[in-house]
């Protein structure tokens, strides 16, 4: 027997588990469901709402299951009469001053608190005393709040300080005057503060956009994955009718744990804001609207006669991604551009996804920033390097002195500070250092030698050995790295975009890409395939409606290379059709080779083409590349990230009217603090 | 101005003024942290918020916290909490003197009733009041643990046992008229000696 197990009893039943868990963690191994509200496992433990109470054999009186160790030889009782009338007992208490208002309550349904009391609960109550009542408290736009329901778990509080990372959530007062507060009722600043909403075991913290909207059991469950980053969180959509209601997370342990970013959970009313919902055609300086035929017919014409360019923007996804490809590639080569932001690559996939797998970064002790804010980029890898820096890791920054919820030691503007002395120092001291390289700087270095010098440097200091590589690139599109793996870019390595000027296009085609009203296509004439009317679609000539990620099936890879399915939910607005189809009808009547005739048959055409992509959830294996140069060189650039406003980074969160209101309520409003100041 | 208890409000308030520590006050904060192990300076929270609230006039304000947790380097909402839980922290301004009448069994069945009934006579304000000219802020309390002497009060960091009216009258009026007061048994009692 190893030295980390012992034997303990539950109801009677033998079992050996670890010895470092607690008596609850051994119950749900054992198999016995142990109610509980305060106790959560991504939380430290409080134990303060004490529902999880068990007999254990010559203890004198109930155990909280929550915060006892396991000691060797434990009998543990979870279903006897003794158990029974403490649950009982407590639920008694917490529903003293719980308001019986389930009927009007957003949480109804879904309540750990209404389905534990079916189990503990009285019929009726003993206490004839008034409730309670509480004020209720601003937490800002997003978290909408009715603190009578409150039970004082405190399970928002501890999530504010340990996960978001923002201890702005406090427990004021003591006994009835108990309440759960922001400091001075500000607004929570995270970008994960939709959280404390799924956490909240009762009604006191719903949804505001939420609010009396639909009951659970009404709404109907489509899995997806947030293309409002790179991350690939995974997410349910949950709908009713041709309607998304509301966005909650799935649980993906490997990626975002039980987290999303509130841009994803909120800004779903922004699908509904200014859609394109049937083609329009440019006709005296004016997009007029059209139909497909007469405008498939002018865009079929064009691209008899000119020599066409297809830009792919932020939220493509594979198969799309895969079509397009696929039509152009009846124009030559070099014609797909994914890359307009510029990003700087090597060919192989580490030059341009996160290397290490993203449940690593904790285990990092040193970790630069190099040209990224993951703050307001990809809140959940900002949380993973918080977790990192709980652990005594130390984090390095280099570009912009941005602030962030953990002290970072700030370095300098350019990449040569990679060089300095403090540095060097902690970098060989480190055993498991990890760089993290983002946009900022990879969308400005003009010199290939660059990105190989962060190659050899990483390679020097460790960074990539034999068995890891945590030299990791960040880019905060959803799109991108699966784009790069099908091959949708051009051959420039560094300044992909710029360099598209000297090949003389005159159409573009661009997917979802704003990019389209750069100066650079002035003289094209333009083809804007989107969802959101945005300048790209302004600037062009024909805009073509196509469906939101939500509206079709698709494939996305995300920053770490793991393919992932975002499932329809429901179908297109207005007479949107999606691109593969469009780009099918096209081929056809220009005779091209296109074979695919169903989503179906392109999708497998696609793995057949690149079968690693086919293994769903699993990241993609690569060798690492050997793109070390002898002598390490970095250029001067100056960062530009590409994120400056979380709440409005993408043309769907700018539609948003919910994400409009946390700019104003959380980033421009100065802080009551600086009001009175 | 009517109320609960001023230390157990969860409500706090600005003075409006800025608040920055006493050259004293800051040579002692040095002697408090000292006292704890290094990285745990934060558990000198609430030595802080006692030198902070005798620094402001008795009470705790927003600016109080905020000094506070500059100085411990700790988020703003921790010290709020601590400064809401316990309620010899006031949380609103109270006047000069603040008289905390023991209301525990022990002083209960010695009279306190009767010292609460003067108190509010004498100085002119209901439980949880401040008198208009802010010389008073009166409230009940649970025990002291001066119940030998009950019934007894506390007037700012003063103990005034062995009441009976007479004696309490006194010593309101020797307050408002600025005559200093024997501090302790009021029957000349050494420290909690036989009766």
């Amino acid at each position: 027997m190893s030295d980390d197990l012992i034997n303990i009893k539950v109801n009677q039943k033998e079992i050996q588990v670890d010895k470092n868990l607690t008596v609850m963690q051994a119950c749900e191994i054992a198999g016995e469901e142990i109610p509980r509200f305060c106790y959560h496992d991504k939380l430290s433990i409080a134990g303060n709402c004490r529902m999880c109470l068990v007999e254990i054999e010559k203890a004198p009186k109930l155990v909280s299951s929550c915060t006892m160790p396991l000691m060797e030889g434990m009998s543990i009782i979870t279903n006897s009469e003794k158990v029974n009338a403490g649950r009982k007992g407590v639920m008694e208490f917490l529903l003293i001053n719980h308001p019986l208002d389930c009927p009007i309550c957003d949480q109804g349904g879904e309540c750990d608190l209404q389905d534990q009391a079916m189990y503990y609960g009285f019929d009726k109550s003993r206490y004839k005393e008034n409730k309670r009542a509480v004020d209720n408290k601003n937490m800002g736009p997003l978290v909408n709040t009715i603190m009578t329901r409150c039970i004082h778990c405190t399970r928002c509080v501890r999530f504010a300080t340990e996960v978001a990372g923002v201890p702005e959530l406090g427990m004021l007062g003591r006994g009835e005057n108990a309440e759960i507060t922001t400091y001075l009722e500000q607004s929570i600043t995270s970008e994960l503060s939709g959280n404390v909403i799924d956490l909240c075991p009762v009604g006191a913290l719903t949804s505001k956009p939420y609010q009396f909207k639909a009951r659970p059991w009404e709404l109907k469950r489509t899995d997806s994955i947030d293309i409002f980053d790179s991350v690939g969180s995974n997410i349910r959509v949950d709908s009713r009718a041709e309607e998304i209601l509301r966005v909650t997370p799935r649980t993906n342990e490997y990626i975002n744990e039980e987290w999303i970013s509130d841009k994803v959970r909120f800004n779903y009313d922004g699908y509904y804001q200014q859609r394109i919902d049937t083609p329009y055609i440019k006709e005296n300086q004016k997009l007029s609207i059209s139909n497909w035929e007469e405008s498939l017919k002018v865009l079929k014409d064009k691209l008899k006669t000119l020599k066409p360019l297809a830009l792919i923007g932020e939220h493509v996804d594979l198969e799309t991604g895969y079509a397009i490809k696929k039509f152009m590639s009846n124009y030559g080569k070099d014609n797909v551009e994914c890359r307009t932001d510029n990003h700087a690559i090597l060919e192989s996939l580490d030059s341009y996804r996160f290397n290490t797998p993203l449940n690593d970064i904790e285990n990092s002790d040193l970790i630069i920033l190099l040209g990224t804010n993951p703050k307001i980029e990809t809140p959940i890898i900002n949380h993973k390097i918080f977790k990192a820096y709980n652990n005594d890791s130390k984090v390095f920054n280099i570009g912009e002195n941005i602030s962030l919820n953990y002290k970072t030691e700030y370095l300098g503007e350019s990449l040569s500070s990679l060089n300095n002395e403090n540095l060097i120092k902690a970098l060989k001291k480190s055993t498991n250092p990890l760089i993290i390289i983002g946009s900022a700087f990879l969308n400005k270095i003009k010199n290939i030698k660059t990105l190989k010098s962060i190659f050899s440097y990483a390679d020097k200091y460790k960074v990539i050995t034999k068995e890891k590589n945590n030299l990791n690139f960040l880019n905060p599109y959803a799109s991108r790295v699966g784009q790069l793996i099908i091959g949708n870019t051009t051959n420039n390595l560094c300044e992909p975009f710029s360099n598209l000027k000297k090949d003389n296009f005159e159409l573009v085609l661009s997917f979802g890409s704003e990019h389209i009203a750069d100066e650079q296509f002035n003289n094209c004439f333009k083809v804007y395939f989107g969802h959101h009317g945005d300048d790209g679609a302004m600037g062009s000539d024909i805009v073509l409606p196509t469906p939101l990620y939500t509206e079709k099936n698709g494939t996305f890879v995300n920053i770490e290379g793991r393919p992932q399915e975002a499932k329809k939910c429901h179908n297109p607005i207005g007479s949107a059709k999606e691109e593969w189809s469009i780009l099918k009808k096209l081929s056809d009547e220009l005779s091209f080779d296109f074979i695919p005739n169903t989503f179906d048959q392109l999708r497998s055409e696609l793995f057949d083409k690149h079968p690693i992509l086919s293994d769903y959830h699993e990241i993609i294996a690569v060798e690492n590349s050997t793109s070390i140069t002898p002598d390490i060189e970095f250029e001067d650039c100056k960062a530009e990230y590409p994120v400056s406003n979380f709440y409005m980074s993408d043309v769907i969160s700018k539609n948003s009217v919910t994400m409009a209101k946390c700019v104003d309520e959380i980033i421009s409003t100065p802080s009551l603090l600086e009001k009175s100041a | 101005m009517s109320g609960n208890h001023p230390g157990l409000s969860n409500n706090f308030s600005r003075s409006g003024e800025k608040f920055s520590w006493s050259k004293d006050n800051l040579r002692s904060i040095k002697n408090i942290i000292s006292k704890y192990p290094k990285g745990r300076e934060q558990s000198a929270v609430m030595p802080l918020l006692y030198l902070a609230q005798e620094q402001n006039n008795n009470w705790i304000s927003i600016e109080c916290i905020e000094t506070i947790a500059e100085t411990l380097n700790m988020p703003k909402i921790r010290v709020t909490e601590v400064a809401s839980f316990y309620s010899m922290y006031n949380t609103r301004p109270v006047g000069e003197n603040l008289i905390q009448i023991c209301r525990t069994s022990p002083c209960w069945l010695r009279g306190s009733n009767k010292i609460t009934k003067t108190i509010c006579k004498e100085t002119r304000c209901e439980i949880n009041d401040t008198s208009d000219d802010n010389k008073f802020t009166v409230v009940e309390v649970e025990c002291l643990g001066a119940c030998s002497n009950g019934p007894m009060i506390q007037i700012n960091n003063d103990f005034f046992e062995d009441l009976d009216e007479e004696s309490t009258k006194k010593i309101i009026d020797n307050i408002k008229e600025g005559k200093p007061n024997v501090i302790g048994s009021q029957k000349g009692r050494r420290s909690s000696e036989n009766a």
